[in-house]
């Protein structure tokens, strides 16, 4: 967790974080933002809440996914392909 | 019944923080947010710790759930309302455990924590702590309340409803995709069970939808409005979500919330289970 003073960004990376052969989605957003999980159909797979320095992770399966964040500010959304297991980075900007 | 007698907005929550008679209660299974702030007044229920009875697998029986009310400070005549994470998973699993120990004067705060949030609403982070009261249960109302047996005589029988994602469906997953992937021994989901995921029935602010979309979703479904319905996920608390929009908000009769789930289901020795997308 960052002190919020001016730290650079930190950012997960395949060798900080296990994936336990998944497939991992990762990324930043707006700190405590609520970011949904949509599959290719644009259905609803999860939601978590980001971390109040942005940060979020979904276990998924291969495929196309949407990722969509929420927050009084403003929404936003970016889309990933995630081909295999692993850490696949999604970033958000919100507004 | 009307959607006024089960919901209230997150407008006339803020009106109401100091309405005499009125609690505010945030359910949830991680309470860390609730530490991080909560809405005003609020008391903090504890999905895992306080619902949940702490050796067997089962919630809380019906001293248990006295003691619990009692020590919070909630009366036999206090009308609850009932908030939460997750889209108000817990909170609409807290409503249904409500009802089921008799407390009918208990409503869900539509869009739950995340409608709170998202229209900018005050949290607080200071302590609550309410006079103990002496709060008396009924015993439990298991109408509501599904177990195994009868979920295996529903198959092809009664409606059951699965509400968990389609990759859980179908078994390419035994979790939601947002949790680490542990669960029921086999994955899957109960033969002649409709897939209609919980998010299905709300908005994206977690506000449920409205009583027309609700009704036009489920028929599009395949719910046969004359049987009986029995709604489950993995663990219970998703399925009390779509149990609230079937009972409560469309007020068919004769709805249960099968708190067994998946994890038991899928565990069961000899019983019956479908992959793929069952249709």
């Amino acid at each position: 967790m960052s002190d919020g003073c001016g730290a650079p960004v930190q950012t997960a990376t395949p060798a900080d974080i296990d994936t336990n052969g998944q497939v991992v989605l990762a990324g930043k957003t707006v700190g405590g933002a609520y970011v949904r999980l949509l599959n290719a159909d644009g259905e609803f797979a999860g939601e978590v809440q980001a971390s109040a320095d942005g940060d979020f992770r979904f276990y998924a399966a291969p495929g196309t996914w949407t990722v969509r964040a929420l927050h009084r500010t403003g929404n936003g959304e970016a889309s990933v392909t995630a081909q295999g297991p692993g850490l696949h980075q999604v970033p958000i900007a919100v507004g | 019944m009307s959607r006024e007698d089960v919901l209230v907005s997150t407008e006339w929550a803020e009106n109401n923080l100091q309405t005499t008679g009125v609690v505010f209660a945030e359910v949830d299974e991680d309470t860390t947010a609730y530490d991080g702030g909560h809405i005003p007044g609020a008391v903090k229920i504890d999905w895992k710790t306080e619902l949940q009875d702490p050796v067997r697998r089962d919630f809380v029986d019906q001293d248990g759930f006295e003691k619990l009310l009692s020590a919070k400070g909630i009366s036999n005549d206090d009308l609850v309302i009932l908030y939460g994470g997750n889209n108000n998973w817990f909170a609409a699993y807290a409503y249904w455990y409500f009802k089921l120990y008799g407390h009918d004067n208990v409503k869900l705060l539509d869009g739950g924590r995340k409608k709170w949030e998202l229209d900018g609403r005050a949290l607080d982070k200071g302590e609550v702590n309410r006079p103990a009261t002496q709060y008396k249960a009924s015993t439990p109302d298991t109408s509501i309340r599904a177990f195994r047996d009868e979920v295996v005589e529903a198959i092809n029988t009664k409606n059951l409803v699965d509400v968990r994602s389609p990759d859980e469906f179908s078994g390419k997953l035994l979790a939601p995709a947002h949790l680490p992937q542990e669960a029921a021994q086999r994955a899957g989901h109960i033969p002649s069970a409709l897939n209609v995921p919980w998010a299905k029935a709300a908005n994206e602010d977690g506000t449920f939808k409205s009583d027309d979309e609700l009704r036009e979703l489920y028929k599009t479904e395949g719910l046969d409005e004359s049987k009986p319905t029995i709604a489950y996920c993995r663990i219970g608390e998703r399925s009390s979500h779509t149990w609230f929009a079937l009972h409560e908000l469309l007020g068919l009769a004769d709805v249960k919330n099968y708190d067994g789930s998946w994890t038991e289901y899928g565990s069961l020795v000899g019983v019956p289970i479908e992959t793929g997308d069952g249709k």
